[in-house]
């Protein structure tokens, strides 16, 4: 994109902001958001995420996009994930290695049930879009 | 088919042992005798933190916080909440979550944290400008470009009465006003991202996090004061915190965000940055700018202030990453919105890295005002493994320590410089029962020696003398004489040293000695470590009635010290014991005596 005037930077925002609220990204709208900061990745965040798309890819779901996020202050149990479907709470796992992410796709994502032992609580409410959760 | 609601039960240990076990099983079987088990999904989580308040269970999708839940409480939570969509009021955390408020800052949420420099980390992609633009990234950029005026942003900054957030807490406001009253045709403004307390790392977090954040305050700084040209100072040891900074800078620059006439304004701002090599000294400001300029990184005497003569002696204003990373918001919110969270002398939130003898170690970030109890009890979830608190190391190498009477002071910039200790950039370690407090203020102390700059006397000299009585002391060889001269030395590298690092490099020594005296002579007249650590003062040695013969501990001896007969009581030889401790760990009998 070339430079933006002001105008072009609100309309930007507000479609951008359209396509978070409808919680999906170029027609795809189920997420996996992996926290990548230093702390992560030290955690092994990216054999997460190769065990994310590698099992995605054997269950041949292709609606997801994965994308990566910065620490969330859960250090003690990282790395840790962030799974967005429609329809279901958005939540926050924790220790997610290989096999945990193995588990998400096929009992969170394909089961649609939440993964137990694994669930870690938001920090804090979100002072952008001002409720609890997203 | 994805479930109508989902009980959450935390799985913490502390949740564990109070029965959170025998409420799972209720709730399933409750769901059953009420036909919603194919509705309601119930799972048991990780540990939510605030283990006091246990056992914590959490409804979604309504995020519903119940509290010291029992087993019998089962029954109707499922009847009230799941089949008549009533909440248990009586188990809320807070029952005024049950009613609607109109402002997400008045609503009491069970969270303690409260994140506005950290809004955005965990959750937008930190490499993808257009997630930080959804979430109100830029808003105050206009605002600072087409809405106000200079002064009317600085008055904004003043109503919010944001202090920098690096240790010294000096107003932020009076620094850009300062360098915006200096008439000088070139002017710059610094981010100060050489982060680097022990145990400390909020900054390296945040601009991995959020990089566009200290970025578009830069940008609103430099319109501001008059400056085109901005440079972050940043440790070669961030590689990708840098990395993102880059890309975050090159994204910029495409979108017209920073470079010539931003946003069609007119106005122009670049940023540039400056790889530090980790040398501590550079985190202090005027060692930081000779640093940029390509000299060697020593502080220069104050005043002048960088805010009036900086880098290359022209109008600096200097912040660290956590102040500019909260300026976005202040001026996209307004300074009055900013202004209500926090205490009378201290604003707004404060992040802190919290480690050490922690269950729940983490980044977390509350609102100033809160206590140290609730940081370390209810987001940490206490001290691990039953081992009792001790004392909580705050304000790192500057700071000191506070122990168990000051716990719940309200945190801010005065009341922990009150209670001995002091804000500093954020880094909080937690000690527990076995950490030995000499050794902790001669870890500290070790920290300023190795990275003094040597300019001036009182700290080389000063520093070196300190850490070589600590040395005495912790080796058994330690004088009361010793103290008295801990204490001079300290109180003239205070008044003496030239900047902060020395000034400060005493504290962990006078807070300690002031909390702990009676540990420091436990060391030296009974020429004993209480816990255990000093390996001079500390003999191990096997009670023959407890000892079972079990040969447990002479197996895991890493230097074959221990020896004896099976089923007879076995002897550690102490020419070649090196203290390690492990026989004592393992024992299952009590049997290994640490003296």
């Amino acid at each position: 994109m070339a430079k933006m005037t002001l105008e072009e930077l609100r309309r930007l925002r507000e479609e951008k902001q359209e396509a978070l609220e409808k919680r999906s990204i170029e027609g795809k709208d189920f997420r996996i958001i992996i926290g990548m900061g230093t702390c992560g990745i030290a955690a092994g965040a990216k054999e997460t995420l190769d065990s994310f798309l590698k099992v995605l890819d054997e269950e041949k779901i292709k609606h997801v996009a994965i994308t990566q996020t910065g620490c969330m202050g859960l250090c003690h149990v990282e790395p840790t994930v962030e799974v967005i479907l429609p329809d279901m709470p958005s939540v926050i796992y924790g220790n997610v290695n290989a096999d945990v992410a193995r588990k998400i796709v096929e009992e969170h994502i394909v089961g649609k049930r939440l993964v137990t032992d694994h669930m870690y609580d938001r920090p804090a409410v979100d002072i952008i879009t001002g409720g609890g959760g997203k | 088919m994805a479930f109508r609601n989902y009980i959450l039960v935390c799985g913490g240990t502390a949740c564990e042992s109070s029965k959170a076990d025998a409420i799972y099983q209720n709730l399933i079987s409750e769901c059953e005798a009420n036909g919603v088990s194919d509705e309601v999904q119930i799972v048991k989580t990780g540990c939510f933190g605030f283990c006091e308040q246990g056992p914590i269970i959490k409804v979604l999708p309504e995020d519903s916080f119940y509290v010291k839940v029992d087993p019998s409480d089962a029954k109707e939570l499922i009847a009230e909440h799941i089949v008549k969509g009533r909440q248990v009021e009586r188990l809320l955390y807070d029952k005024s979550l049950a009613k609607k408020h109109a402002k997400v800052e008045d609503i009491q949420f069970y969270q303690k944290q409260f994140r506005i420099v950290l809004r955005n980390c965990g959750s937008i992609d930190p490499e993808n400008i257009d997630e930080y633009i959804a979430r109100d990234g830029y808003r105050g950029l206009e605002r600072a470009l087409f809405e106000l005026t200079n002064d009317e942003i600085i008055e904004e900054l003043k109503t919010a009465g944001l202090r920098g957030r690096g240790g010294a807490g000096f107003p932020t406001w009076m620094k850009w006003n300062f360098s915006k009253s200096v008439e000088n045709d070139v002017k710059y403004v610094v981010c100060n991202a050489d982060e680097g307390d022990p145990g400390a790392y909020m900054d390296r977090s945040t601009l991995e996090g959020d990089p566009h954040s200290v970025l578009e305050a830069m940008t609103i700084c430099g319109k501001t004061i008059g400056a085109k040209k901005g440079y972050i100072y940043i440790r070669a040891e961030y590689p990708l915190a840098i990395s993102r900074l880059e890309i975050a800078m090159a994204q910029a620059r495409e979108y017209g965000l920073l470079g010539d006439n931003i946003l069609g304004s007119g106005y122009e701002f670049d940023i540039e940055i400056r790889l530090g090599a980790g040398a501590f000294v550079c985190g202090e400001e005027t060692a930081l700018l000779r640093s940029i300029e390509g000299k060697r990184g020593m502080p220069t005497p104050r005043p002048p202030f960088p805010a009036v003569k900086g880098l290359w002696d022209r109008p600096t204003v200097i912040n660290n990453v956590e102040t500019w990373a909260n300026i976005p918001v202040i001026i996209a919110k307004g300074g009055n919105w900013f202004n209500r969270i926090g205490t009378q002398d201290s604003k707004g939130t404060k992040v802190f890295a919290l480690t050490g003898k922690i269950k729940n170690s983490g980044l977390v970030e509350v609102p100033m005002g809160t206590t140290l109890r609730e940081i370390i009890y209810d987001i940490g979830g206490g001290i691990p493994n039953g081992k009792k608190f001790k004392a909580v190391q705050t304000g790192g190498p500057s700071g000191g320590v506070i122990t168990d009477e000051d716990l719940d002071t309200p945190i801010d910039f005065g009341s922990l410089v009150k209670a001995g200790s002091m804000m500093g950039s954020g880094g909080m370690i937690v000690m527990d029962e076995d950490d030995c407090i000499v050794d902790v203020s001669k870890f500290y102390l070790d920290f300023t020696v190795e990275e003094s700059c040597g300019k001036c006397a009182p700290c080389r000299i000063g520093g070196r003398s300190l850490l070589n009585i600590l040395d005495k002391i912790t080796l058994g060889n330690g004088t009361m004489e010793d103290l008295d001269t801990l204490e001079k030395i300290g109180e003239a590298m205070k008044k003496g040293s030239l900047c902060a690092l020395g000034q400060t490099a005493p504290n962990p020594i006078s807070s300690t000695l002031n909390h702990f005296r009676d540990e420091y002579l436990a060391h030296i007249v009974d020429k004993r470590c209480p816990s255990g650590t000093c390996k001079n003062l500390v003999t191990y040695s096997i009670i023959a009635d407890k000892c079972t013969g079990c040969t447990l501990c002479a197996r895991k001896c890493p230097v074959d010290a221990i020896t004896g007969d099976r089923r007879e009581p076995h002897v550690i030889d102490p020419s070649i014991c090196i203290k390690c401790g492990v026989c004592f760990d393992v024992c299952r009998f009590g049997a290994v005596l640490v003296s």
